[in-house]
């Protein structure tokens, strides 16, 4: 028993049984420091980073949901009087843990540019237009089977000045949670074939090809609709609990 | 048998078209009693503020629960819905960010030790491929500090980088400099 500052009573739980999350494998996330993509110089840290076990406050985390979310939310085509210009597409997939269970009830968000690569945002200059009928950003949740839904149209390429000639590939950037503050994921979704992700520092600032690749969606023509959408899909692998350190719990 | 990750990428400039909404800043809502508000600024390192980055954080309620079903103690049973746990801010042009939330308990650590209240948080911006993550910790808790599991393999030179500064009538400070002379402490999660 121990007794804090304030007179809270902690009890001890003795031994308590948490899940450890899986460390990511070599090659797997970019290093912070990524001398191509030039903005990495001054915001990553130097001094060594100190090993943060998965306790109470790591194993838990934000569980947000239908409160934030509206039916259009899904819908990046719908959200205006009008329909926007550029290519329908569905955007879907499933989110998993890299033990291949599904991720259900978890929030999904995402944004992008227009068709014509132009962000609806006040700092961005890039001239290309805007659409009056598309804003770029949705949110959903996942279904019990992990599974999230987006229609949205093509994202367009833009400049962004990193070096000569510097070409965003065409992208959807996306921001999870999972179930875990150890899970949080920030990442952004490419086209198969698209010939800028060779020269794009950012893409190629993941180390492990394997993981590259996932990374970039698969087109479906299963999922395609017929007279009205490509479909494209993309799964999301967040960090798994690894099973070598978790016991469950003797009932 | 383990699946390769999705790997993280940067939020780039543009995330404050969707991640930021008005409550963000809210763990809990404004004027609930006992409520502090934690200010604070983010630089870079050439102590530049970074205009174009995004602090969220999560934590415990004041008794030490969370609002989750993975916490084998169970999760907040008080009915006590106003607090989610978890803050989200994007930094101004002058770096400066908020959270208003409650101070949070100490936590069991699992083998007898106990946690010292504190706050984890996730720092996001253009430039940086992954968060860094590091912790608030409260500066009226010297002796639950001083035992804290966490803050005993800090570094004691670099420990008061995790301590909030008092900042008077329920206010706190913590800013976060990803590089420089007071780096602040990041952690391998």
């Amino acid at each position: 028993m121990t007794v804090s500052e304030q007179g809270l009573v902690v009890p001890d739980y003795g031994r308590l049984a948490l899940p450890e999350y899986m460390k990511p494998q070599p090659g797997n996330h970019p290093p912070l420091d990524s001398p191509g993509y030039k903005s990495t110089a001054l915001r990553h840290p130097k001094q060594p980073l100190v090993l943060l076990p998965h306790r109470l406050t790591e194993v838990t985390g934000p569980l947000l949901g239908d409160e934030l979310i509206t039916l259009q939310d899904a819908d990046l085509t719908t959200q205006h009087g009008g329909e926007p210009q550029g290519q329908r597409i569905i955007v879907f997939g499933q989110v998993r843990d890299s033990d291949g269970r599904p991720v259900p009830d978890t929030l999904v968000e995402i944004w992008q540019t227009n068709a014509a690569g132009r962000y609806r945002h006040s700092r961005e200059h890039h001239p290309a237009p805007l659409d009056p009928n598309f804003t770029g950003v949705g949110r959903a949740i996942t279904d019990q089977g992990g599974r999230y839904r987006f229609i949205t149209i093509q994202p367009g390429s833009y400049p962004w000045g990193n070096h000569y000639n510097a070409w965003r590939p065409a992208h959807i950037h996306y921001s999870l949670f999972g179930r875990a503050f150890t899970q949080r994921l920030v990442t952004q979704m490419y086209f198969p074939g698209d010939p800028l992700l060779e020269y794009d520092p950012i893409y190629n600032s993941v180390p492990d090809e394997k993981s590259k690749l996932r990374m970039v969606a698969e087109f479906s023509i299963e999922d395609t609709q017929p007279e009205w959408a490509l479909a494209y899909r993309f799964d999301i692998v967040l960090r798994g609990r690894d099973q070598s350190v978790f016991e469950e719990p003797h009932a | 048998m383990s699946e390769l990750l999705t790997p993280s990428q940067t939020v780039g400039p543009y995330f404050s078209m969707r991640l930021p909404w008005p409550e963000g800043p809210y763990v809990v809502p404004a004027g609930t009693p006992g409520a502090i508000t934690i200010l604070g600024r983010l630089y870079d390192g050439a102590g530049a503020a970074i205009p174009d980055g995004l602090i969220e954080t999560w934590q415990a309620d004041p008794n030490g629960r969370f609002a989750h079903p993975d916490d084998p103690r169970g999760p907040i049973v008080d009915g006590d819905l106003a607090f989610r746990g978890f803050g989200r801010c994007k930094t101004n042009h002058d770096g400066s960010f908020k959270i208003v939330t409650l101070k949070p308990g100490p936590l069991p650590f699992g083998d007898g030790r106990t946690e010292a209240p504190h706050i984890d948080v996730s720092v996001f911006a253009r430039g940086m491929l992954d968060r860094s993550v590091t912790r608030i910790y409260f500066p009226d808790e010297e002796a639950a500090n001083a035992a804290d599991p966490v803050l005993e393999v800090v570094p004691a030179d670099r420990r008061a980088t995790l301590i909030a500064v008092p900042g008077g009538d329920g206010l706190l400070r913590f800013d976060v400099f990803m590089q420089g002379p007071s780096e602040t402490v990041f952690f391998d999660l």
